[in-house]
């Protein structure tokens, strides 16, 4: 069992519960074994305490000394671009996908099921075809 | 005192009502952790009275005002100095917390005082708090985070639900790590 990912000074975290969830924010410093200090001057977090069950961690690490101020954090953040590369990742893409789906009307959901039989049929009908020359060969 | 939620500090400053003897008592002003303003005031006649000769109804207090931290985005570590009763004799103690605000430590020494020694906190008595710079604490467990490049990983472990339901026989090792 080999750990990849660590809480570091800097490195970026998924908020998952409290008054923050769903935002990113950096770890500025740690409290004690199960608390951070964190901040995301980038993304509406502000100076706060958080304990290490709300969060997850990312594979973002931004350059930043222990209890850096919101300017420097701000601006270690804005240098890395962490914004840009967090939209890319597959984790942040799957947020948006299941809030899309969330909100979706029902005459959404009615299309979406139109769609899906449509792919459906035309991926049986090729799985027929190809069955059918494996077994003419 | 009930030490009920995240106490908060206050500053309460109060005096023996002036008298034809004495027309300018001395005045007393105390740093008291309680939950609320009114336990607070009460928490001072307790010790007022306690340490000097004034009583409730022979005293008045003149402030009594919530004190908020003043940084509370830095992480500091605090030294705590208690009296506390236990089942067979009253001891002093010296604990050290680690924490944003000088309440939430006091607040977090309550707990740990209940939790470890079974100690009520009518029974604590909280003689001194102050905030202790980084190479004069003495507690390890204190110490362990004064470390500029601190770094651990963060153990799973509570499964995942789709983990904790998974089948009897399996050839999956459980993912322990994020």
């Amino acid at each position: 069992m080999v750990y990849k990912k660590f809480i570091e000074i800097g490195t970026v975290v998924y908020i998952n519960l409290g008054p923050h969830a769903g935002k990113l924010a950096a770890i500025v410093n740690v409290v004690d074994q199960n608390r951070l200090l964190v901040n995301g001057p980038c993304s509406k977090v502000p100076r706060c305490v958080v304990n290490l069950k709300q969060i997850k961690i990312t594979q973002f690490r931004i350059k930043m000394p222990f209890g850096a101020r919101a300017g420097v954090v701000g601006k270690a953040w804005e240098k890395a671009n962490i914004n840009a590369l967090w939209a890319e990742t597959k984790w942040a893409k799957k947020i948006e996908s299941k809030a899309k789906k969330a909100s979706l009307s029902d005459y959404d959901r009615y299309k979406l099921m139109k769609i899906r039989q449509k792919r459906s049929k035309i991926i049986a009908a090729e799985v027929r075809r190809l069955k059918k020359s494996a077994k003419s060969q | 005192m009930k030490a009920k939620g995240e106490l908060q500090e206050y500053k309460v400053v109060g005096r023996k009502l002036p008298s034809e003897a004495v027309p300018n008592p001395p005045l007393y002003r105390m740093r008291l952790f309680a939950p609320n303003h009114i336990a607070a005031k009460s928490r001072f006649w307790y010790y007022i009275s306690y340490y000097k000769k004034i009583k409730k109804n022979a005293g008045e207090i003149l402030q009594c005002s919530k004190r908020s931290e003043p940084r509370p985005g830095r992480v500091k570590n605090f030294g705590i100095w208690l009296r506390y009763d236990s089942r067979s004799g009253t001891h002093n103690m010296y604990r050290e917390y680690r924490d944003v605000k000088v309440a939430s430590a006091v607040t977090a020494c309550y707990r740990d005082m209940g939790a470890r020694h079974r100690a009520r906190p009518g029974s604590i008595q909280i003689m001194r708090v102050e905030e202790v710079a980084a190479n004069k604490c003495k507690r390890k467990h204190v110490q362990q985070f004064h470390d500029s490049k601190i770094k651990f990983p963060m153990r799973r472990t509570v499964l995942s639900k789709k983990q904790q339901n998974a089948p009897r026989f399996t050839t999956n090792k459980p993912n322990l790590f994020f």
